[in-house]
Parts: C-alpha cells; sequence; structure tokens
C-alpha cells in the first residue's frame, strides 16, 4: 500500500542470491530489483527454478549464498522488536490454490486476520472475508464453502482473496493461470490487473502463460542459465537477441500471443476512431 | 509503536452526528475503533475522512458500511480513499437474504435431526451392502479366473501384515502369557491347585487370548493402515485413474488386503497362542517351579484339540472383519485431509467392536455344539 510509512522503491531487492540442491546449482549469482507498483513477469524454462526464487524471497527456502531484502527488511535478520512482522505485509497465491482443507472460504481468509490481528473482533473479520470473496470475484455463496466443493479456477479465486487478506503491498502469485480454461484465464488475468490498479500493491507474477505477459505485465525478468538474464518491457525483450528469449517470444505460440496483442489493440484504435 | 484509528462525533445543528475519522485506517489498526464504530448511536450525517492519513480496503469497507447503515456522506476523502471506497461499494450485495425460517420450533428440530439420522444410516447400510456386493463380485470373478489374482501384490501384503506383525505379535503374545500364568498361579494357589495353571494357560491362549488379542492388534496395525493408505489414494484421485484404466480399484486394493489378512489371521493367531504358552512356561519355571518341557507335555495332555480348531476358526473370521472395516471405511473418504484421519478411527473402533462382539457369539456357539 503506498500509504504505508515503509515506502521502498524496490520492495524486493535480491543480490547475488544462490541456491543449490546437493551438488545441483539452481541460481548463481542471481540479481534483480522489484520496481514499486508495478507487475513484474518471471518467465523462463521448467525447472529453472522460478518457484525456488519465490520460496527463497518469502523465506521458505534458505538460500546458500546471497542477500534478499523485501520492503526494506533483510530476509534472514532477525527483525527489531517494534517492526511489523513482514509477512504480514505480503500475500502469496500458490500453485494449486494451497487453501486448508478442513477450513471453509471465509475461515481460510480469516485465518491470517486472526494470526496478525487478533483485536479485529469477529464480526469485522467475517465482514472482511465476505468482501474480499467478492472482490476476488468469487459469487457470495462461495463464503460458507469447502475447498473440495470448488472447481479449479474458483479456488485460484479463493486462494488470491486469502492473499489479499491483509491487503499486502506484495502479491505472489505462481502461475495463476496454470490450468485455467482461456476465458478463465483471460479473467482471473484483468481481475490481477485491476486488483493492482485499485490496491496499488507489487505483483511478483510467475507464469508460462504469454498473453498474461502481454496483457497485464509491466515488464518481465528471464531466468536461465541459473541468473536473470534480462529485465525489460517486452519489446526490450525482443530486442536482444539471446536464443532462449527470441524462441520463447518469437516461437509459434509466442507469435500467436503477439498478433492478438496487436489485433486488440488495433481494434481499440478503430473504436478510438469511431467515436 | 502503532498507531490506531480513532474517531471524534461531535452533534452538528440538526442534532445528526458529524464523525470524523483520525490515524491510519488499515487492517491492523481499526481494531478496535470497529467496536465503538457499532456501538455508535446515530444518526450520522457525515463521515469525515479529511483526518485520515492512511486507508485500505478493510478501512474502506468500515467507511462505506458506516456511511450506507446511516445514510451518511462522505467527505474529505482522498483520492485512495475514493478509489477503494468505491471498489468495495462495488462488490456489495442487493440485500442480505431473510434467514428467518431456518430455526424452527424444537419438534420440527428434533424431527429434521431423526430424519437426516435416519436417511443417513439408510445410505450408510445401502453403502456398506454396495461395497460387499463389488466385493464379492470381485471375489467370484478372480475365482473363475484364477490369473486374474494379484499375486505380487497379495504376497507384498502377506508381508506387510503377517511377517511384519511378527515381532510386535509375539513380544504382547509371550508378555500376555507371563501374566496368566503368573495371575492364575497366585489364584490357584489358595486351592492347592497350582497345577492347574498349565490348563488355564494352555486352553485360554489357543481359545481366545492368542487370536483375540491379536486381532486387537491387527486392528491397531494393518486395519488403520488399510483405510489410511485407500483413504488418500482416494484423495489423490488415483482410486478414479483406476477406474479409468479399466483397473477395478476392489479388486486391486481390496481384495488383495481382504485375502492377505484372511490367510494371515489363524497363522498369526496360531504363533501367538504358542508364544503365550512359551511364556506361560517361563514364567512357571520361576514361581511354580514346573520344568519347562514338563509344562509343554502337560500343555499336550490337558488341551484337546478341539481347542486349536476353535482359535484357527475365528481367525480368518476376524481378519476378514478387519479387513473391511479397513478397506471399507478408506473407500468413503472423500473431500480433505482431516477424513482420512476420521475415517482410520472409524475402521480401527469398528473394528475391534465387531471382533469382541463376534467372539461372545463364537464363545456361546462352541460350547453350545460340545467344544466346552
Amino acid at each position: 500500500m503506498s500509504s504505508h510509512q515503509f515506502d521502498v522503491e524496490f520492495p524486493i531487492v535480491v543480490e547475488g542470491l544462490k541456491n543449490e540442491f546437493g551438488p545441483h546449482v539452481i541460481h548463481e549469482d542471481l540479481d534483480l530489483r522489484v520496481k514499486r507498483g508495478e507487475i513484474l513477469g518471471v518467465v523462463g524454462g521448467s525447472g529453472t527454478g522460478k518457484s525456488v526464487l519465490m520460496r527463497s524471497i518469502i523465506g521458505l527456502q534458505q538460500p546458500s549464498a546471497g542477500r534478499i531484502e523485501v520492503l526494506g527488511q533483510v530476509m534472514g535478520e532477525p527483525r527489531e522488536e517494534d517492526e511489523v512482522d513482514i509477512r504480514s505485509r505480503w500475500g502469496v497465491l500458490f500453485q494449486g490454490g494451497a487453501l486448508f482443507s478442513t477450513l471453509t472460504v471465509a475461515e481460510n481468509i480469516e485465518v491470517p486476520l486472526k494470526e496478525f490481528h487478533p483485536e479485529i473482533g469477529p464480526e469485522l473479520r467475517r465482514e472482511i472475508a465476505e468482501f474480499k470473496v467478492r472482490l476476488s470475484g468469487l459469487p457470495p455463496e462461495a463464503v460458507d464453502k469447502y475447498p473440495s466443493e470448488l472447481s479449479g479456477g474458483m479456488k485460484k479465486r479463493a486462494g488470491l482473496a486469502r492473499a489479499l487478506a491483509l491487503d499486502p503491498e506484495l502479491l505472489f502469485l505462481d502461475e495463476p493461470t496454470a490450468g485455467l480454461d482461456p476465458i478463465g484465464a483471460a479473467a482471473f488475468d484483468t481481475l490481477t490487473n485491476e486488483l493492482q490498479d485499485t490496491l496499488g500493491h507489487t505483483v511478483f507474477l510467475i507464469t508460462h502463460d504469454l498473453d498474461t505477459l502481454y496483457e497485464i505485465c509491466d515488464r518481465v525478468a528471464v531466468i536461465a542459465d541459473k541468473r536473470v538474464i534480462a529485465v525489460g518491457t517486452i519489446p526490450e525483450l525482443l530486442s536482444l537477441d539471446h536464443p532462449w528469449i527470441q524462441e520463447y517470444f518469437n516461437g509459434p505460440r509466442g507469435r500467436a500471443a503477439q498478433a492478438s496483442q496487436h489485433r486488440a489493440k488495433a481494434m481499440d484504435k478503430l473504436a478510438k476512431a469511431g467515436e | 509503536m502503532r498507531e490506531w484509528a480513532d474517531f471524534t462525533a461531535e452533534t452538528e445543528a440538526d442534532g445528526a452526528l458529524r464523525v470524523a475519522l483520525t490515524g491510519p485506517m488499515v487492517v491492523s489498526s481499526v481494531g478496535e475503533l470497529d467496536v465503538r464504530l457499532r456501538e455508535l448511536a446515530g444518526p450520522v450525517a457525515l463521515v469525515d475522512l479529511s483526518g485520515v492519513r492512511a486507508i485500505d480496503t478493510v478501512g474502506a469497507w468500515i467507511v462505506s458500511r458506516l456511511a450506507d447503515q446511516h445514510g451518511a456522506k462522505v467527505i474529505g476523502a482522498s483520492k485512495e480513499a475514493e478509489r477503494l471506497i468505491a471498489a468495495v461499494r462495488e462488490t456489495e450485495l442487493p440485500a442480505p437474504e431473510d434467514e428467518a425460517g431456518a430455526q424452527g420450533s424444537a419438534l420440527t428440530r428434533v424431527l429434521e435431526k431423526t430424519g437426516v439420522f435416519a436417511i443417513a444410516y439408510k445410505d450408510g447400510v445401502l453403502d456398506l451392502l454396495a461395497f460387499l456386493g463389488a466385493l464379492l463380485i470381485a471375489w467370484l470373478r478372480v475365482l473363475r479366473h484364477p490369473s486374474r489374482i494379484r499375486w505380487i501384490s497379495l504376497v507384498r501384503q502377506i508381508e506387510l501384515v503377517g511377517v511384519g506383525a511378527l515381532p510386535i505379535v509375539g513380544l504382547m503374545s509371550f508378555l500376555i502369557g507371563i501374566v496368566i500364568a503368573q495371575q492364575g498361579a497366585v489364584q490357584l494357589r489358595q486351592f492347592g491347585a497350582e497345577i492347574y495353571t498349565v490348563n488355564l494357560t494352555g486352553r485360554l491362549s489357543f481359545r481366545e487370548l492368542g487370536i483375540l488379542m491379536t486381532a486387537i492388534m491387527f486392528a491397531g496395525r494393518s486395519g488403520s493402515s488399510f483405510a489410511a493408505q485407500i483413504g488418500t489414494m482416494k484423495l489423490t484421485e488415483e482410486v478414479d485413474a483406476m477406474r479409468t484404466i479399466g483397473v477395478s480399484p476392489v479388486e486391486a486394493l481390496v481384495l488383495p488386503r481382504v485375502m492377505a489378512s484372511v490367510i494371515i489371521m489363524p497363522l498369526l493367531g496360531f504363533y501367538a497362542a504358542i508364544l503365550a504358552i512359551i511364556g506361560g512356561a517361563f514364567i512357571s519355571m520361576f514361581s511354580l517351579e514346573i520344568p519347562f518341557f514338563t509344562f509343554l507335555t502337560r500343555i499336550q495332555e490337558v488341551v484337546p484339540t478341539h481347542d486349536l480348531w476353535v482359535g484357527l476358526i475365528k481367525g480368518p473370521v476376524f481378519g476378514l472383519i478387519v479387513a473391511l472395516a479397513g478397506c471399507y471405511q478408506g473407500m468413503r473418504v472423500h473431500g480433505n485431509s482431516e477424513e482420512v484421519g476420521l475415517k482410520t478411527t472409524v475402521a480401527v473402533v469398528q473394528a475391534i467392536f465387531a471382533v469382541i462382539v463376534l467372539d461372545a457369539f463364537f464363545a456361546v456357539f462352541f460350547t453350545e455344539i460340545g467344544w466346552g
């Protein structure tokens, strides 16, 4: 939230990150800076460690070397007593939604509220859960359903509602559109974009979905060769001649997404000209 | 230090209140404010946000709720506040649905509960019958085409539930044998009939304790693992995947477990009885001064052969009961991970209960047919 007192220009700063599993090195000397208020798309082939990078940033994975700073706090260092718990300032949407299966959607959303703000009364907590559910585009009756009663797309939305429970300044999305049908995926993209416009948080978005990249990402970071090889807007990336980037964006799927983006822009122009 | 949101209420000329909110209106600061605002007696005409420095959706929700509740106007809102309040308002429902009538009188509630219970009971019985039917069909199919028996699976289960249980069942039976012989000797000594300790230990081990204690151990050890394994496979949709490939889950999962249990239970029961007798013989050396091998020879003389048969007949039945309870409860798991634990508990409790009830029937039955 831009209104907080902890404004920093780069909510996420990663420097010289190294991750390894036994002899297998995932990241080496990885640097990344995420700007405040942007939607940063993170792409890379399977197994290049996109999720590992996210897990390192949110502290689920202890890196072997490097420095990670989130919202001005260095991760891994003990926090000052009066500092707000950093975990109450970010929201994470895991790939499968990772909803607690024994709790209803509303109870899921209430978990972070209860944990970090026990002074909030049960009535307000319930109201917050209800409007977050609607904010995430779920039907109101989904509030009292259990995760097993929801479809894949609804689970993702419920997971997003839980991630948004505390109005985080940072939102981590791990492949939010994977496994959704194209209509559902497009709707989720729009939702991500609209929420970001309204709430002003910074989004760290891992994706394989080229349409998502073209539609909503302000910048894209490419992970290859154990590092972030480039960060920039898509036209900027296209001007580089790294083989992986060229193949990614200029492969058959990349071209299709590009073409549809051009068509959409042309339509917009026509519509505007007609007015 | 954390800053809390606060408000001041002033009475305007027309008697309505002007509520001025101050401080940050964010999720971490509004907990207390919300409680006090709820208690605020209206009417509120104006909500002044000019003292609000920061706002998030939770703050916006509280403002919009306060304004809508009293039909008040919001003034002094920053651009950000306006945008958030609009976003929160957009999601609002037209009207809360009327929940009256959901709670009827005590009589209807009792009737409703009884009805729900009866229907659940009926469904449970039908479910169980369907499960037994499916098992019977799978069994008949396997009998007609013995090549369909999953030997590897069967042998694996025998190893897991039988061979793996040998140490714990053996130790348990040995200790029980010691307890029976020792306690029996103390009581029988009062009549000068210590020698009957051999009869007590031998007959009790073969007829009752060997097989009953083994069945209870079997329920806790294998019945529970059947339920948990099959239940987890249901959650991860492995059971559904099997069905789509044309593999019958009953044939692939349930039948090998049931067969293994039926085969292994009499063997385990016999083994337990032998170990109990060895335990009894062991303690008799010390407390009764009966030599070890004399004890064993006496056993042959005083234990009739039908005692052995009683144990061996009960074995497969108990094995069947435990395996059925475990597999059936496992197949009933659906929904979430809590169900697995719940159904596993149910499987073990049902199995032990059924085994003990059946054992009582067996005791009466065998005595009636002259195998007393």
